[in-house]
């Protein structure tokens, strides 16, 4: 049977055109934002400048694409029609009349699926690695510069100990699929039923620091309100302990909290490889801003270091520290593509963009169509954050 | 000075050891010892055979005796064939002292290569020559075209050269390797047919512009964007000077006030930036040389994980390990060298 094509010209009014819950969702949100710029503080200060809005469009685009992925993308990311393989763009699949509009990878999946919902495994574990990565470094690196002595010798150390070690060495010792099969159930003489690994348990410490910052964040200002302070613990403590169970135990009772151990894998090294830098700058920007008069007059008051740490040091901080995630997202996005270029941890029919462009970059002397969408997708969201991150670096600067 | 580098040598020492431990942790694993002899014996072996192989090439011995053999700090036992009780060498590609001796890192025996067969400094250093190649070619591209960037970019900030600059900076450093290999492969090789898509022809015929352009271009413009961001900022620094200001008013041209005042203070910072580069670009030589293939450390290091080749892989940990140790303390000591303020405290 023969394929039909549709044009260059149609192919690219094609995208567009499935693009639409984006691009009206971007339209909204950025006439709001540019509308209201004034009143909305740093995010509206964005919009000042070029490259800010050229950030922020970017970053809401490849968002809206996550959240929408399942309208976007008009075939399955896994589904295979044999007819299609290699199929160039533009080709149209004659069972559902539906153009595979950047043309079929080898295993005749649709590539612009592919990208699409490729996005949402990027735009879920990126960030939220991120943000871990920013507890952990948070919890460990304010007592660390704000004590100095032994605690920071002994957690520096550490951290440069990480940092020493070069991440893709790292990533191959800690993703392998026989560390993953690795348990300890039997360890303690008798089965556990876990499946206690190693990434289980760095897991498992990981994932405690979000609970100890929010627990120490809401005790060291309300202590002197018991009853505030309980209904916060006690949310704080029961929301953490049901992420915790889903995320560390697969284990939520109500069924919503679920991730799959090769993205758990993954995950605990992304943030075991990028805490370390954040450690650093928080370590640094504390040993700066301890010795300001505001922090003086707190330890006058009588305040304890760690309500003097998490709510005069950490506050004061939050301008490098901003500029530091955004960045630390797109590099943790690098580090995603690297896995999944060299086939570690994620499933190999996974549609990241670091395993697409691996299968890619193995054909191009044949076929370079289904190498250049991941490529660029993952190339224009990092820089979308990197510009991000500069203007937000040129506000803060101006203040 | 002397205690200073000598203190940062002892943490260095003590760094090594840790990671040492923790890389000979992990590629001791069950799961991986298993790997390692399902891959080294015949097909459809029994776990009897497995555990037998294990046994008879020393794995089975205790965990810290082998890192000590490993360190050098433990003597070696001799392999004693139990049918005939002559010393023979584990591994027929590797000779073996007959009587026990202390062989490890420390006496500069780096061991032997399950995957290769052959000894691992036989692998290793050839290996790392050839990525020695590679990266003086990148540093030769990267580091004259990053400073004139970034110092063309600082010499007027605001202007339109600056923000033009910047922003092709920032997209560099978004394009990681395994991008713009991608990219330069389908432009350079797949539509123009200028240049080879493969430097595997690098490694036996040498080098040359044809084959090896591909790489260098790739591996160059993931560091450069940032090392131009630091001269950049560096340069953008020392021209709001005072110095800077006396030298114009004075009546110097703007290009003499560049070349002669502004240049070599602001080339400080970026020297640490890129003496710190190497690491990052240690991880880029895995990825440039698996995809394209040239057979160099990086190519070693995959082939040495993927294979759980125990021996090499602690060989290439360590190597790279020292490397970042080692630019990190050429960084901080050429810092205090090249910055007088420092240096007199």
């Amino acid at each position: 049977m023969q394929i039909e094509h549709i044009g260059g010209l149609q192919v690219f009014l094609g995208v567009l055109a499935r693009f639409w819950p984006v691009w009206l969702a971007l339209a909204i949100i950025l006439g709001a934002s540019f509308r209201f710029r004034k009143k909305l503080g740093l995010y509206g200060q964005l919009f000042d400048s070029g490259v800010g809005i050229a950030g922020v469009a970017i970053c809401l685009f490849w968002l809206f694409t996550a959240i929408f992925s399942a309208r976007i993308a008009p075939f399955d990311p896994l589904t295979q029609i044999p007819i299609m393989k290699d199929a160039l763009p533009g080709a149209i699949e004659p069972a559902s009349k539906q153009v595979y509009l950047f043309g079929g990878d080898k295993l005749a999946r649709d590539v612009f699926s592919r990208m699409v919902f490729g996005s949402r495994i990027v735009l879920i574990i990126a960030p939220a690695a991120t943000a871990f990565a920013l507890m952990v470094g948070i919890v460990l690196g304010l007592p660390a510069g704000y004590h100095g002595g032994r605690i920071d010798t002994v957690l520096s150390f550490l951290a440069n100990l990480v940092l020493a070690f070069p991440v893709i060495l790292l990533f191959y010792l800690l993703v392998t699929p026989e560390i993953r099969e690795l348990s300890f159930d039997t360890w303690l003489g008798r089965n556990l039923g876990i499946g206690w690994s190693i990434p289980r348990g760095l897991a498992a410490l990981f994932f405690l620091f979000p609970i100890i910052f929010f627990a120490a964040l809401f005790y060291t200002r309300f202590k002197n309100r018991p009853g505030l302070l309980a209904i916060q613990l006690a949310l704080t403590l029961l929301i953490g302990a049901w992420v915790y169970f889903g995320l560390v135990f697969d284990k939520d009772p109500l069924g919503i909290i679920a991730i799959d151990p090769n993205e758990l894998n993954i995950f605990v090294a992304v943030v075991f490889a990028s805490s370390p830098g954040v450690f650093r700058i928080v370590r640094g920007l504390t040993m700066d801003i301890k010795t300001r008069d505001y922090v003086a007059a707190a330890q006058t008051r009588g305040e304890t270091p760690w309500y003097i740490m998490l709510w005069e040091v950490l506050p004061n901080a939050r301008g490098p520290l901003i500029v530091d995630a955004c960045l630390r997202i797109g590099y943790t996005t690098i580090l995603l593509g690297t896995l999944g270029y060299f086939g570690l941890g994620l499933a190999p029919e996974s549609p990241d963009w670091g395993t697409a462009i691996k299968d890619a970059s193995r054909l191009l002397r044949s076929f370079i169509h289904p190498a250049l969408p991941p490529t660029i997708a993952l190339m224009s969201f990092v820089l979308g954050l990197n510009l991000l991150a500069d203007a937000l670096r040129e506000q803060s600067l101006k203040d | 000075m002397l205690a200073f580098i000598l203190r940062r040598l002892g943490t260095m020492a003590l760094t090594m050891l840790c990671l040492t431990f923790v890389v000979f942790f992990l590629v001791n694993l069950e799961p991986n010892l298993k790997k390692l002899a399902i891959s080294q014996t015949e097909m459809r072996t029994t776990a009897e055979d497995l555990e037998r192989w294990l046994q008879r090439n020393g794995y089975r011995q205790n965990f810290f005796v082998r890192y000590g053999q490993w360190i050098g700090v433990v003597p070696k036992q001799p392999n004693i064939d139990p049918a005939t009780g002559q010393a023979v060498p584990r591994f027929r590609f590797c000779s073996e002292p007959a009587v026990p001796a202390y062989s490890g890192i420390l006496q500069g025996d780096f061991g032997c290569s399950t995957k290769f067969k052959t000894t691992v400094a036989a692998k290793l250093f050839p290996a790392l020559g050839a990525t020695g190649i590679l990266m003086f070619w990148v540093m030769v591209t990267m580091v004259p075209i990053a400073l004139l960037i970034g110092i063309l970019a600082g010499m007027r900030e605001g202007s339109r050269t600056d923000r033009t600059l910047s922003v092709a900076s920032i997209a560099t450093t978004a394009t990681p390797e395994y991008v713009s290999g991608v990219i330069f492969t389908v432009i350079f090789a797949s539509w123009l047919g200028w240049l080879n898509g493969s430097a595997a022809s690098a490694t036996a015929q040498g080098v040359n512009f044809y084959n090896f352009t591909l790489p260098v271009m790739t591996m160059a413009i993931y560091g450069t964007g940032y090392i131009a961001r630091m001269t950049r900022a560096s340069m953008v620094e020392v021209m709001t000077q005072q110095y800077i200001r006396t030298a114009r008013l004075k009546g110097l041209s703007f290009s003499g006030v560049v070349v002669k005042h502004a240049l070599r203070n602001a080339l400080i910072a970026p020297f640490t930036v890129i003496m710190l580069q190497f690491p990052w670009l240690l991880t880029g030589v895995v990825i440039v040389e698996t995809m394209f293939r040239y057979q160099g450390f990086g190519f070693t290091l995959v082939e040495a994980a993927g294979n759980n080749d125990i021996d090499l892989l602690l060989g290439c940990a360590l190597v790279s390990v020292l490397v970042v140790l080692l630019t990190q303390l050429i960084s901080d000591v050429g810092y205090a060298y090249l910055n007088p303020r420092i240096r007199v405290q």
